[in-house]
């Protein structure tokens, strides 16, 4: 007795979920562009990367490729050439600094616009900070080449003072201030609106509080806004690690010369230009899993230790 | 009484908060002159004579006015059809991009969806582990859509960071009471969506219309590897093949080497204004919508 009144109530269960599910019919229609688009362009590329280990011919398919022999192979062809160093240095590297110098950027930039009591001031100060994130990486690029380059007006500007010129945007020394330098350049207004979101929405009665106590600009930023935007700055610290090997490619590419590449060429421009560019495909899509897994490695660990310290996470 | 005010306000700050004032909107103003003035150069470069521009004297404002390379730029055939090209592909994918996103992100946002955690999970997951270049050239390929105006548009037609910042938009602003009464009426998930949904969700409409616009608007890398024919590429690819890798020639009409080397140094200024130019003029008209959109993706990340 006991026993069918269970297994009445699980089917009842059953039921009422599948009848749930087709109660809501209309919201997984809504849903379903979405799914297709997911499964197409998301999740079967996902499935393409068995070519890493294939040794895949376009006209056979995925399928139909044969396994490579050793299954590893392309990895160690990766592995085995001496650019492979390069590349991951190189990306490692561009990646490592672009985070030193282009992450506390908007957070300054956002604390001491904070200060700026003029509200029409701050609003158009603003305002110009956003432009440059509206520029293409290719406008960006072309401005610096205009400004930059061996007779752009810099260097004309350097020789008419009667200094020899500087390669700017050709030779390797110049390449990763540069990239960096337009990094911040492009995203510092930008990236600053979330801190600054941050900040107003902070109670004006801790300032309150500070000034009666004589809390003087400085302080008041040291000890009552840092702190408050604390959560915020660790989440996007977390978001950047975890695009770490992601760097910006099109950039990277728009701004290689031959006499840089020493530097300018990072995993990704080395997947476009071996696979797309000499069809490659099975090694390029290795190289380019390689540097997926480690990325999702770096996040995943940048992550747990968030988790554990601030308790603070992404997933 | 005004004075009683100033002198409140003086007792309020001290000597250092003056000093802090003083540096910081001297800072904040030189600030702003190094981010406008690069922009601002290329303009005045593209309508000045470009012996003044080559010989660095240009700084502030343009002294002699030379426009033969805007009157050149427009009979360029590529940079007309570039320009054709890109408004085509971002009407195109704004309309795309809106109708798929926007009723997911609906969908999403209800609490009462059966399977929405691991629906939600499989979304975020492509947000930092994907497929990669090749597997996306190939599957593009497969499905017949390479060198068409379908393989920019349909990889874009999602962005799952703004699937997510919409889907935050309708939780915080449709309240759950108001689908409640909108059930007892009778109301079928259509209905809502369509009649009381919409109407009330403008804002979001626009910064997902802007934020897609910028994205296909600025598109270079997926129209490098998925478009082959020249007269398809959108204008960066345009852009990039006249100013960076050197492709521009001024006619050889009869004109003088040295007049036609200076058309050709402008023309590079003139054709940077022209592509940076309609999202550096609309922006700032929108820029209360796209300030709400990254705040609400941030409230959930």
């Amino acid at each position: 007795m006991q026993q069918t009144s269970i297994a009445g109530k699980q089917n009842l269960r059953k039921k009422s979920r599948l009848l749930r599910i087709f109660e809501h019919r209309q919201l997984y229609l809504l849903l379903v562009p979405a799914l297709v688009w997911l499964v197409v362009f998301c999740y079967s590329p996902m499935y393409g990367l068995l070519i890493a280990f294939k040794d895949f011919r376009i006209k056979k398919g995925i399928i139909a490729s044969p396994w490579a022999n050793p299954l590893f192979k392309y990895f160690e062809q990766f592995f085995s050439t001496y650019i492979a160093k390069n590349v991951i240095v190189n990306t490692l590297l561009l990646s490592l600094y672009q985070l030193l110098f282009s992450f506390w950027v908007p957070i300054v930039f956002a604390l001491l616009l904070n200060q700026v009591r003029h509200l029409k001031l701050k609003k158009t100060i603003q305002t110009i900070s956003y432009a440059p994130y509206f520029l293409s990486n290719v406008v960006m690029v072309s401005v610096m080449y205009v400004l930059f380059s061996a007779n752009g007006v810099v260097n004309t500007i350097i020789s008419n003072n009667g200094n020899e010129i500087k390669l700017f945007t050709s030779q390797a020394q110049y390449f990763r201030p540069m990239y960096i330098g337009s990094t911040i350049y492009q995203t510092m207004g930008f990236n600053a609106i979330i801190y600054i979101a941050a900040l107003t929405a902070i109670n004006p009665e801790y300032y309150e509080a500070a000034m009666i106590d004589g809390a003087s600009k400085i302080k008041r930023i040291w000890y009552i806004d840092i702190p408050l935007i604390m959560p915020t700055v660790i989440l996007m610290f977390i978001l950047s690690l975890g695009n770490i090997m992601t760097i910006g490619y099109e950039k990277a590419y728009l701004m290689q010369s031959p006499a840089n590449t020493t530097v300018s060429e990072i995993i990704s421009t080395h997947v476009y230009k071996v696979g797309l560019q000499s069809a490659q495909y099975s090694y390029a899509t290795a190289v380019g899993l390689f540097n997926s897994i480690v990325n999702f490695i770096i996040l995943f660990l940048a992550n747990m230790l968030s988790k554990k310290t601030a308790d603070i996470s992404i997933f | 009484m005004n004075n009683r005010k100033l002198t409140k306000r003086h007792n309020m700050y001290s000597k250092g908060d003056v000093l802090f004032d003083v540096i910081n909107y001297t800072l904040m103003i030189a600030l702003c002159i190094l981010i406008f003035y690069p922009l601002y150069y290329v303009v005045i470069a593209s309508i000045t004579d470009p012996k003044i521009v080559n010989t660095g004297k240009l700084l502030f404002y343009p002294e002699e006015l030379y426009l033969v390379g805007y009157s050149k730029a427009f009979k360029y055939p590529s940079l007309t059809y570039g320009y054709t090209n890109t408004l085509k592909y971002t009407f195109i994918s704004i309309i795309v991009s809106l109708a798929v996103t926007i009723p997911a992100a609906y969908s999403l946002s209800r609490k009462d969806l059966p399977g929405r955690r691991t629906i939600l999970f499989l979304f975020s997951f492509t947000m930092f582990f994907s497929g990669g270049l090749i597997p996306m050239f190939l599957t593009i390929k497969k499905l017949g859509i390479y060198n068409t105006t379908w393989a920019l548009v349909l990889p874009a037609a999602v962005s799952v960071y703004n699937l997510i910042v919409c889907r935050s938009f309708f939780e915080s602003t449709i309240p759950i009471e108001l689908l409640e009464a909108a059930k007892i009426d009778g109301c079928s998930d259509f209905t809502f969506f369509f009649k009381i949904v919409l109407p009330l969700s403008s804002t979001i409409i626009a910064v997902m219309a802007l934020f897609y616009a910028t994205s296909m608007w600025n598109t270079f890398f997926n129209a490098l590897m998925f478009l082959q024919d020249d007269n398809k590429m959108p204008l960066q690819v345009v852009l990039r093949n006249l100013v960076l890798s050197n492709q521009l020639s001024a006619g050889s009409s009869g004109a003088e080497l040295a007049e036609r080397q200076k058309v050709i140094d402008q023309l590079k200024y003139v054709i940077i204004t022209v592509a940076a130019l309609p999202l550096t003029l609309i922006y700032p008209f929108l820029q209360k919508f796209f300030v709400a959109g990254v705040t609400i993706g941030a409230v959930k990340g």
